[in-house]
């Protein structure tokens, strides 16, 4: 079901349009509000920015971080950068990847886990390094990540 | 009684949380009085969660501990005892100017701060004319921490001389660099001295206003740099200037300043042809210091202390001290702050303790995803920014990232370059196209096509020389590292496809 956006949306951004540079402000609060930025909310956006909606769709679509679709019950992101190569990044990818049945971006069919890379954590003297729902975990294991994440 | 357990993100990531609540629980228990203080990290990452336990005025180090440790931790009957904190030899051996309160303080205590000689250096600033401050920056010689190199105090004056009603510090908090987390561990650890130094450069070239801008792979440092904002002006500690928190979505090119005052501003995160110069049309057009994290926390110390007490750490044109990142398969990781000049060999073998895995280095990627990979027939490089750039490197970030024998070289530079075409910004061709053709000429080479390699050499020539920033222009650092220091990786490839 798309969500129901007013009247949160208005709220969301008159609160933020005393800012300088509101955007990227404005997208974070409402992904942080549906678990996306739907397309739906991207018109009221748009206009009270006073930007085309062409212009807004650029700035969503440029970002790694924003989604226009609602993600899986749990994301799991999974550190690719080199650190964390050195370390079994890699390996651990591929098992995660295997168990879970899905490749980078991917959900799996019951909407249980959507996996996702991430370049970096900060975590790159205890890697490789993982993230569980905003969770950061250092020396990450496959069996410790497909556990936080079976439910 | 007082027990530090630290909230650095690497230390929760590795069950600080759970330490920290059994040392309430066990404290409870046993009806002590114990303060729990959640400070930054020591930088010892294999020791977290590191424990300190305050008694008679010394701090006794545990660690690595568990929750289940926290009982006799508190008992004194701890097998996890590592002794006095200061008396380490790990924290003995650096120089500790920028990092010097991290770990030691409770983050979010303005008190702790000033007891431990933070506003020092504000207090000097503001009596300070702004062109002697900016004097005394230049005459540290700190140079740009984020990986550029430029001096700072060049950049002050710069802004300083711009006409402009509305000028301001935007703070690079963007540490997209793998093996990096200096910035991350200064945010969440001393927060305010990054306050301090943009309230002084804001005296400095006349900004009220600041932004750090950081990425939001960090949602820890986010939480204490938004709390320590909060904090600084609720205390009205700089009254002429605020800065506010602002959190990225995820684009590593947004660490290029000029992609990152377009984010700022709500745009897509594109790079910005220089000329005009951010300095002097920056931020919504307006004159802008972009600094580094470390850049900007480091000049409080440089104030409290006078630039002369900075300048004479170092060698040749890097003065002062350098957080260096060691990370990856290291047997001892974490960051150390240290004057220019130590070797490789010093960094990795001495304070690293070689591999994780105990097998050979092989190679040691200094700078980030963007530069050079080191071979250990080159470990005698001193740390510093001539120094790596005469052996075609770089020292980014100061992130070090050891590799044992098992990496593969050519897999390695294909990363580079896929890395690269992912976080392409898009702007200019070399850049965005060239990766994508890096990659697919890294696969040739791979599956035994030789005549692929001076392709792959003369398509790196391309981007370095025809990319607008560093990230099309330096991923030929990597890869060409690789292919020159390493050519039996590319070659073996070549037989195994024969």
């Amino acid at each position: 079901m798309p969500p129901i956006l007013e009247p949160r949306l208005s709220e969301i951004i008159a609160a933020h349009l005393v800012l300088e540079g509101p955007l990227l402000p404005i997208l974070h609060a409402v992904q942080a509000e549906w678990g996306h930025v739907p397309p739906t909310a991207q018109g009221p956006i748009a206009a009270a920015l006073n930007i085309s909606k062409a212009e807004l769709h650029g700035v969503v679509t440029f970002y790694h971080d924003f989604r226009e679709t609602p993600p899986a019950r749990h994301i799991l992101r999974l550190c690719r950068a080199e650190a964390c190569q050195a370390v079994g990044a890699n390996a651990l990818a591929a098992q995660t990847k295997t168990a879970l049945g899905v490749d980078w971006h991917g959900t799996t069919p019951d909407g249980r886990v959507t996996l996702e890379p991430v370049f970096c954590l900060g975590l790159c003297a205890c890697g490789p390094a993982a993230q569980v729902d905003g969770r950061l975990v250092g020396r990450a294991d496959a069996a410790a990540l497909l556990a936080a994440v079976a439910a | 009684m007082k027990v530090y357990v630290p909230r650095d993100a690497a230390a929760r990531a590795l069950g600080a949380d759970a330490v920290a609540a059994a040392v309430v629980r066990e404290a409870a228990l046993r009806g002590m009085a114990v303060t729990l203080v959640r400070n930054g990290s020591r930088g010892m990452v294999w020791l977290e969660p590191l424990v300190e336990v305050e008694a008679g005025g010394e701090r006794r180090a545990f660690g690595p501990a568990t929750a289940a440790d926290v009982g006799a931790i508190l008992d004194g009957t701890s097998a996890k005892a590592l002794g006095p904190v200061d008396d380490l030899p790990w924290l003995r051996r650096q120089t500790r100017l920028t990092f010097a309160r991290v770990g030691v303080i409770d983050p979010l205590s303005l008190d702790d701060y000033a007891a431990h000689g933070g506003l020092a250096g504000l207090r000097r600033a503001l009596d300070m004319t702004p062109a002697a401050l900016v004097q005394e920056v230049t005459d540290s010689g700190l140079r740009g921490r984020g990986g550029a190199g430029f001096p700072t105090g060049i950049k002050w004056k710069t802004v300083a001389g711009a006409p402009g009603p509305q000028k301001y510090i935007v703070c690079n908090a963007d540490e997209g660099d793998s093996g990096t987390f200096a910035d991350r561990m200064l945010m969440e650890g001393d927060p305010f001295t990054l306050i301090e130094g943009m309230a002084i450069a804001g005296h400095a070239v006349g900004a009220t206003k600041g932004y750090i801008y950081i990425r939001s792979e960090y949602p820890d440092a986010i939480a204490v740099m938004t709390e320590a904002a909060r904090i600084w002006v609720a205390a009205r500690v700089s009254p002429g200037f605020d800065a506010a928190i602002r959190v990225g979505a995820g684009a590593y090119v947004c660490g290029e300043e000029t992609a990152l005052l377009n984010s700022l501003e709500g745009k897509r995160g594109v790079v910005r042809a220089k000329p005009p110069l951010p300095a002097l049309e920056g931020f919504l057009g307006r004159p802008t210091v972009v600094n580094n994290v470390i850049s900007l926390a480091t000049v409080p110390v440089i104030l409290a202390r006078g630039a002369a007490h900075y300048r004479d750490f170092g060698l040749g044109r890097s003065r002062g001290t350098i957080p260096l990142q060691i990370a990856g398969n290291v047997q001892f990781g974490g960051l150390f702050e240290a004057a220019f000049g130590l070797s490789l060999s010093q960094i990795v073998n001495d304070i690293g303790g070689g591999t994780a895995t105990g097998r050979p280095v092989k190679a040691v990627q200094v700078g980030g995803p963007l530069g050079a990979y080191f071979p250990v027939a080159k470990f005698d490089t001193p740390f510093g920014y001539e120094e790596y750039d005469k052996q075609g490197g770089l020292i980014g970030h100061a992130g070090i990232v050891v590799f044992d024998d098992s990496v593969d070289m050519l897999a390695q530079a294909r990363f580079a370059m896929e890395f690269c075409a992912i976080e392409s910004c898009g702007k200019c061709t070399p850049c965005r196209i060239g990766a994508v053709r890096g990659v697919e000429t890294i696969d040739r080479i791979a599956a035994g096509d030789a005549t692929a390699i001076p392709l792959l050499t003369d398509l790196c020539d391309t981007m370095k020389d025809g990319s607008l920033c560093a990230l099309g222009g330096f991923t030929p650092f990597p890869v060409m590292s690789a292919l020159t220091h390493f050519p039996d990786d590319f070659a073996r490839h070549r037989k195994a496809a024969e």
